[in-house]
Order: structure tokens, then sequence, then C-alpha cells
């Protein structure tokens, strides 16, 4: 390891040892948020896993009871009925910080729907108002799958920059202070001798 | 702060999203998605896009990552689920941890 470009004197010592403390400590509180950061993406991965079973097994079959529905009705009708929603989902949208890691939090807001269904029932089939019904029923659960899972993409992003960090701590700089502060102890020492040796070799002769 | 909620798909995948009140946006192809996301990013909060059209836009899905707002996920488009969402979730839990920890089989 390449030792830093430093004077060897006293005050590049003291200023290197007040370095190296720094990094060791950083280090530790790096690694420690690591740990606790990867414990943290471990849950969330499980309950996104699970979330995404659920969410893509429904809306599957949400979606071919809608084309069995929509293939009763000629297209275009189905087209009219259904492009005036009559209700407005609204989402509350927050952040919410796991680990300094700000996540987004959403909650759908309850406006009840009253029947909300957007066409008259002369035009569509039943079946279609039991896959708009089971399609709005999913969605607040499509909703929390989006947050988890981007707070999965999210975290996973900083649990690696953090590692990179911790690594750069612990392979690349902490070694590099210890050996620079040895070399700086060594040439001390060094000069002690030779001024020891100088001196005692002038008393001599005299 | 109030955001809005978006799917952008083929025609027959999102329709049923509209009548439960979700704003749609038809795409076709990627290319197409590609310039309703870049469009509608700023305007809605959560954005659902369909397997088909989130698998060749995962790269350009990556910058979304570094806010927390737009959230852009994807779901099964009305031909069934492709495993692009596991695929994610895989993917993630390597950068992160490099093992596996859902998937293995035992």
């Amino acid at each position: 390891m390449a030792r830093l470009n430093v004077n060897p004197t006293r005050m590049e010592l003291k200023k290197l040892k007040a370095r190296l403390s720094t990094a060791v400590r950083g280090h530790k509180l790096l690694k420690d948020k690591s740990d606790e950061m990867v414990r943290r993406f471990s849950a969330i991965l499980k309950k996104t896993k699970a979330l995404r079973e659920e969410v893509e097994q429904e809306l599957s079959s949400t979606l071919r009871q809608f084309a069995v529905a929509r293939s009763v009705t000629p297209a275009h009708e189905a087209e009219a009925a259904f492009s005036m929603p009559s209700v407005a989902v609204a989402a509350e949208c927050d952040t919410e910080s796991i680990m300094g890691v700000d996540v987004p939090s959403v909650t759908l807001s309850s406006e009840k729907r009253s029947d909300g269904l957007p066409y008259a029932y002369s035009e569509i089939t039943g079946e279609a108002d039991y896959s708009v019904g089971k399609a709005a029923a999913l969605l607040p659960r499509m909703v929390e799958l989006a947050c988890s899972e981007k707070s999965v993409r999210m975290l996973a992003e900083e649990i690696e920059r953090n590692k990179r960090r911790v690594n750069a701590l612990e392979y690349v700089m902490i070694p590099q202070l210890e050996e620079t502060i040895k070399y700086i102890k060594d040439k001390l020492d060094e000069n002690e001798r030779a001024a020891v040796v100088r001196l005692m070799k002038v008393k001599s002769k005299a | 702060m109030k955001g809005k909620m978006a799917i952008v798909g083929d025609g027959d995948s999102i329709m049923v999203f509209k009548a439960a009140g979700v704003s749609t946006f038809a795409a076709e192809d990627e290319k197409k998605a590609r310039e309703i996301l870049r469009k509608i990013a700023k305007e809605y909060k959560i954005v659902f896009l369909t397997e088909n059209l989130a698998r060749p836009l995962g790269e350009f899905l990556k910058r979304f990552d570094e806010e927390p707002y737009p959230v852009i996920v994807s779901v099964p488009a009305a031909g069934g689920s492709e495993g692009y969402g596991y695929d994610v979730l895989k993917n993630a839990m390597e950068r992160a941890l490099g093992v596996d920890i859902l998937f293995r089989k035992d």
C-alpha cells in the first residue's frame, strides 16, 4: 500500500493520527449502518415478494375476466363505456425515511365510491361490473406494492453505495494512514538515534 | 402532497383501470411508452407499467430510482405474468446482499 506523500514531522504525525482515529470511527459507524440496512432490506424484500405474488395472481385473473366481459360487447361500445371514469382515486403521497433513505409512502384517500361504475347497467354485462370492482379493490394493494418495490430498489442502491464506502475506508484509507504513521515514526526515531550518536561522538572527542 | 396515478400499457390491459379511476395512457410499443413516461413523470406520482413494456425499458427506469417519486412499477399485462417483477426484486437483492435469500431452491 502506498503511503501518503507527507513530510516526516511531528506535526504531520499528530494530524495523521487524528485522521486515522476519525477514519476508524467512521468505518465502524458505516459498518453498523450497513448491517441495519441489510436487516431492514431483507424484511421489506420478503414483504414485497409476497405482495407481488398476490397482486400478480389477482390482477391476472381480473384481466382475464375483463377480457371475457369485453368480448361480449362490441369494441367501440366498450371503449365509450369505460372511457368516462366516474371515480377519481386520489393518493396521498409522503416520504418516510428508512435509515436515511427517503422512500415513498402512499395512502389512498378512501373517498368511498357510491357504487362507482362509470356506465349504465344496460350497456355492459355484469361480468364487467365484477372485474371493475375487483380492479378497484386491488388498487390499494397495487399501490402498496409499488411503494415497497420502490423502497427495495432505493435501499439496494444505498446499500451498494454504503458498502463501497466501507470498503474504501477498510482497504484503502485506513491501511494508508497506518503505513504513513509508521513511516513517520521510524523516520523520527532514526533522527533521534542519529542525534544521540552525534552527541556521543562530540563528547568523546572533547 | 396529493398525487395522481396512471397506468401505461396496451389497450386491453388498461381499460379496466380507467373504470376504476386511474388515468390511462395507451402505448403499443416501448418507444411510445418511453415518450409517455417522460411526459407524465412530473405530473403523476405512481405509474403502473405493463410488463411487456417495462422489460425493454429496464435501463431507462433505473434513472427514477434516485428520487422517491415518481414510483414506476411493472404489473402483468393481459397476457399474464412473465415474471419481470421477480427479476427486478432478484436484481436488487443480488446487488445489495450478494446472496439469494428468496428464490433459492433448497
